[in-house]
């Protein structure tokens, strides 16, 4: 199952910064003015839409391990 | 996880006590569930309870004026936290917010302290804590004053990685950011620049740590 980035749309005010900054289109926004995932196996995980987003409403969190096992 | 007396045996505060000398602790307990978060305690806070991770991470961290947070650390299973609350007259000096699902035991000053005084093991396991909790904040010194933003990336993943599957805890760039008293846009390029010397990997959600010893290098571990 492909890992999506976390989404806390009780965070989110809907600005649309993220969808405007996502390079892959993995993003979209709703008709209410919230935030999809449209394309899950296009998000490539660069992180940009968190890094825009002021609420913290996105989040691309990492695991980090030592081997590639 | 219950709260028992082989389960607390596994805090340094107990560490080494004979199990008969620990049997009444259980009972000066207590046993808290937080979501992520939560705050367990604020920086400020009169709490005078001493707080102990039984499962789950736990930020640990101050906040400035203007909102921006600096990560002291991240609490796991195991640790101790507003431990200098306990055993000073001020306030709590941090602010400790649960990261996901936590469980913690709680107990409060006024019941350890008549324990640790008929318990000298506890009372020294407590001053070696307290130590070691110095320390790490001299580290702490030491890597904002003197590394730079890269070296302490790369201290901060060799952390992570090193954190076991009881105390995994997926790093978002804001948090490396508040950890390492910088933006998030820096720590992007950091990963990028680590990435390019062939340090690591990023594999989508995935930081492989693929030249541990260039990293300790950076990281001044080595």
């Amino acid at each position: 199952m492909t890992l999506l980035p976390l989404y806390d749309v009780t965070r989110c005010d809907g600005c649309g910064l993220c969808v405007s900054v996502c390079k892959c289109g993995a993003l979209a926004m709703t008709e209410d003015h919230t935030v999809t995932i449209v394309q899950m196996d296009d998000c490539g995980w660069c992180g940009d839409c968190e890094l825009v987003c002021e609420t913290g409403a996105l989040q691309c969190p990492f695991e980090v391990v030592f081997t590639d096992d | 996880m219950a709260i028992t007396v082989e389960n607390l045996s596994k805090f340094r505060y107990f560490k080494g006590a004979e199990p008969g000398r620990l049997a009444g602790l259980p009972q000066l307990f207590t046993e808290r569930t937080y979501q992520k978060g939560q705050a367990i305690v604020s920086e400020g806070d009169a709490s005078q309870n001493l707080y102990f991770v039984g499962a789950g991470v736990v930020k640990i961290f101050k906040m400035s004026p203007e909102g921006k947070e600096q990560i002291i650390k991240l609490a796991r299973p195991g640790d101790s936290f507003n431990d200098p609350a306990v055993f000073s007259s001020g306030p709590g000096p941090y602010t400790a917010q649960a990261m996901g699902a936590t469980t913690i035991y709680v107990i409060g000053k006024s019941d350890l302290l008549p324990f640790m005084e008929k318990n000298w093991l506890v009372a020294g396991n407590a001053l070696e804590e307290l130590a070691e909790q110095e320390r790490l904040l001299l580290t702490l010194v030491e890597d904002l004053s003197f590394k730079n933003v890269t070296g302490r990336v790369a201290k901060i993943l060799l952390q992570n990685a090193a954190a076991g599957p009881e105390g995994v805890h997926r790093l978002t760039q804001y948090e490396m950011a508040a950890m390492a008293r910088t933006a998030r846009e820096v720590v992007g390029r950091s990963l990028k620049a680590l990435e390019d010397s062939g340090a690591i990997k990023l594999d989508r959600h995935r930081i492989v740590i693929v030249n541990k010893e260039y990293l300790d290098r950076l990281a001044g571990l080595s």
